[in-house]
C-alpha cells in the first residue's frame, strides 16, 4: 500500500514540476517555438539541439516547452466545463427525480450516442478553430459521465437522515442541493474531475494532432500531427511530444488513485 | 411475451433517439456562420444572384425553419444524405463504401480487449499481490494514459521500423484480385497493428474491470461451494469464475462502443485505413458538410443499432434483467 501512496507523491511533484514549466516556459528559453533555427530533422543531442529539430528545423524541446501551457489550460479549461455541466445536470436529476430526472437522462443518453470525439471534430470543423471553440467542443461532448456519477450520489445521499433533517427545518432545495448534499458527494468527484483532467489533455492532444486546433497556438499532439508525415526518418519529433503528454496524463490517473485510496479506506486491500 | 413488448419498447425509443440526432444535425447545421446557399455557390467556382437564388430554392432554403426541418427529417430517414460538395458522388453512397473497413477494425479491436483484457485481469486475480499482478495493474495505467495516436506511432516503431514484419499503412495492396485467399490474409495482416493500437487503451481499462470483478467473484459462496464440492483449481476459475467475470466487461464494452468508435477515427488516420474516420477527417477539412452530417447522423445510427443489440442480448444472457426497464 505504502508503494500506492508512493507513487501518488512522486506523481504529485512531477505534475507541479511539469506545471511550473508551463507557467514558466517564456522565462525558460528565448526562442520563439515557431522559429526555424536549424536544420530540419536534426538528431537529438546534435549540434546543440536536446530533443532535436522538427521537419522544418524547429526546436523540438522549445515546442514542447511552449506547447505545455496549451495543452494543459486547454486540458483544465475544457475538463471545468465537462464538470460544470455534468454537476449540473447530474444533481439536478438525482435530487429532483421525477420528470426533471427522466428529461435530464434522455439529454445525456443522446449525447452518448453520438462519438464523442467526431461530435468534437465537426464542431471544430464547421465553427473555427480557436482555443475557445477546441476547450467547448470537448466540454459539451464529455460531460455524461460526469452526470450520471454525480445523479447516482445524489439519489443515494438524498435519502440519508441529514437530508430530511434539513428539509425538516426548511431549508430551500437549493440550499440543500449546493451546501448539504453536495459537500458529502464530493469524495467521489473529486476523483473523477482529477481523471476528467486527463482525459481533457488526451481529447486536446487528439484533436490537435488531427489538425483541428488553432494553427497559432503550439500543443504537444500539434508537434506530432505537424511531424507524422516525417516520423520515419524522425522519429524523435513524434516520440517526445508523446511522452509530454503521456508522463503528464499518468501523473494526473495516479493522483486520481492516490485520491480514490485516500477516500476509499475500504478499497485498500485491493 | 413481456420480453416481446420491451424489444418493442426499445426499437421505439431507438427510433426516436435516431430523430433526435437527424434534428440535431440540422440545429448545428443551422448556426453555422455563414450562408449555406453561398458556400455552395463557393464550391461550384463562385456564384451570381440568380445562381445563389436557384441554390436556395432547390435547397429549400427560402422556406421557413420548421418547413426545412422537417423536410430534412423526412429526407434523411429515406436514406437521402444529400450530395458531397468534394466528391460529388451521394453522401449515402461514400458512406457505405467506407462503413465495412471500420466495422472490420473496430469489432476486430473489441474482440481483442475483450479476450485479452479478460484473461490478463483473471489471471492477475488469481495471486493479487503476486509480480503479474503488478505487471497487469502497471499495463493498465500505462494504456490508460498513453493518447492512442502515440501507442500507434510506437508500435509502428517496434513492428514496422525494427523487426519489419508488420505493413505500415493501408488495408490491402490494390493490385490484389479481392476475393481471393491472399486478399483475405492480406486484409488480416494489415488490420493487425490498427487493431492492437485500438484495442490497447481498452486492454488497459478491461483487465483492471476484470480483475477486480473476479476478486469479488473468488470470494463468493458458489466458489466456495465448487471448491468444496472437490473441484479442481483450473474448472473452479475457468468454468465458473471467467463467466461471471466477462460479463461485466461485456456490459461495459457494449456502452463504449461510441468512445472505441471515436477512437477508431484517430487510429484510421494513423493507418490511412479507408474508413469513415479518414472520411470524416476529409471532409471536415474540405468543409464538406453534407458528408460531415451525414458521417455524424450514420454513427449515430450504428451506436444505436450496437447498444440495441447488446441490451438485447444481456437480457437474454442474464434473467435477472430480463424484464426490468433500465439496465
Amino acid at each position: 500500500m505504502y508503494v500506492k501512496n508512493i507513487a501518488a507523491v512522486l506523481a504529485f511533484i512531477c505534475f507541479t514540476a511539469i506545471v511550473l514549466v508551463a507557467v514558466l516556459g517564456p522565462v525558460l528559453t528565448d526562442l520563439d517555438p515557431f522559429r526555424i533555427v536549424w536544420m530540419p530533422i536534426t538528431p537529438p543531442g546534435q549540434d546543440g539541439f536536446l530533443l532535436g529539430t522538427d521537419s522544418l528545423g524547429r526546436s523540438i524541446a522549445v515546442q514542447i516547452l511552449y506547447g505545455a501551457r496549451a495543452s494543459l489550460a486547454v486540458g483544465a479549461a475544457a475538463a471545468a466545463i465537462t464538470l460544470v455541466i455534468g454537476l449540473l445536470v447530474g444533481s439536478l436529476a438525482g435530487y429532483y427525480r421525477g420528470w426533471i430526472d427522466e428529461v435530464l437522462m434522455r439529454v445525456t443518453e443522446f449525447f452518448q450516442v453520438l462519438p464523442p470525439l467526431l461530435l468534437s471534430m465537426v464542431l471544430v470543423g464547421l465553427f473555427s478553430p480557436t482555443l475557445q471553440t477546441v476547450v467547448f467542443a470537448i466540454g459539451v461532448v464529455s460531460w455524461t459521465g460526469v452526470a450520471r456519477l454525480a445523479r447516482a450520489e445524489f439519489m443515494k445521499i438524498r435519502e440519508l437522515e441529514y437530508v430530511k433533517a434539513a428539509r425538516s427545518i426548511g431549508s430551500k432545495d437549493a440550499r440543500i442541493i449546493w451546501l448539504v448534499i453536495l459537500p458529502n458527494a464530493l469524495p467521489p468527484l473529486i476523483v473523477t474531475a482529477a481523471l476528467t483532467v486527463g482525459a481533457a489533455i488526451l481529447f486536446e492532444a487528439a484533436l490537435s494532432f488531427l489538425g483541428l486546433s488553432d494553427p497559432n497556438i503550439v500543443s504537444w499532439g500539434k508537434i506530432i500531427g505537424d511531424n507524422r508525415d516525417y516520423f520515419l526518418e524522425a522519429p524523435w519529433t513524434v516520440i517526445f511530444p508523446g511522452l509530454a503528454i503521456f508522463v503528464t496524463v499518468l501523473c494526473i490517473n495516479l493522483i486520481g488513485d492516490g485520491l480514490n485510496d485516500a477516500f476509499n479506506p475500504k478499497l485498500r486491500e485491493r | 411475451m413481456q420480453l416481446l413488448s420491451i424489444v418493442v419498447q426499445r426499437i421505439g425509443y431507438a427510433v426516436a433517439l435516431l430523430i433526435a440526432v437527424i434534428i440535431f444535425n440540422f440545429i448545428l447545421l443551422s448556426l453555422v456562420p455563414g450562408d449555406i446557399a453561398e458556400t455552395l455557390a463557393g464550391e461550384a467556382g463562385g456564384g451570381s444572384p440568380e445562381l445563389m437564388e436557384q441554390i436556395r430554392q432547390s435547397y429549400g432554403l427560402d422556406k421557413p425553419f420548421h418547413v426545412q426541418l422537417f423536410n430534412y427529417v423526412i429526407r434523411v430517414l429515406q436514406g437521402d444524405l444529400g450530395t458531397s460538395y468534394y466528391f460529388n458522388v451521394p453522401v449515402t453512397e461514400l458512406i457505405l463504401e467506407r462503413v465495412g473497413p471500420t466495422l472490420l477494425l473496430v469489432t476486430t479491436a473489441l474482440l481483442i480487449a475483450i479476450v485479452l483484457g479478460t484473461l490478463l485481469g483473471v489471471i492477475a486475480a488469481q495471486n493479487p499481490n503476486g509480480l503479474f499482478s503488478h505487471l497487469v495493474t502497471i499495463l493498465a495505467l500505462v494504456g490508460f494514459s498513453a493518447p492512442v495516436f502515440w501507442t500507434a506511432f510506437m508500435l509502428i516503431v517496434l513492428f514496422v521500423s525494427i523487426l519489419g514484419i508488420l505493413p505500415l499503412t493501408g488495408m490491402v495492396n490494390p493490385t490484389t484480385p479481392s476475393g481471393t485467399v491472399y486478399w483475405y490474409l492480406e486484409v488480416a495482416h494489415h488490420l493487425i497493428l490498427p487493431s492492437l493500437s485500438l484495442a490497447s487503451v481498452y486492454i488497459a481499462q478491461y483487465s483492471r474491470l476484470a480483475r477486480a470483478s473476479m476478486m469479488d467473484i473468488l470470494g463468493s459462496d458458489f466458489i466456495r461451494t465448487a471448491r468444496a464440492k472437490g473441484l479442481s483449481q483450473r474448472k473452479v476459475i475457468y468454468k465458473h469464475g471467467l463467466r461471471n467475470a466477462v460479463i461485466p466487461v461485456i456490459t461495459i464494452a457494449g456502452l463504449q462502443f461510441s468512445y472505441i468508435f471515436s477512437g477508431a477515427v484517430v487510429i484510421e488516420t494513423v493507418f490511412n485505413w479507408p474508413g469513415l474516420g479518414t472520411l470524416a477527417l476529409d471532409a471536415i477539412l474540405r468543409s464538406d458538410t453534407p458528408t460531415i452530417m451525414g458521417i455524424l447522423f450514420f454513427s449515430a445510427l450504428v451506436v444505436i443499432v450496437f447498444n440495441l443489440l447488446t441490451d438485447m442480448a444481456c437480457r437474454i444472457a442474464d434473467p435477472r434483467i430480463r424484464s426490468s426497464r433500465n439496465a
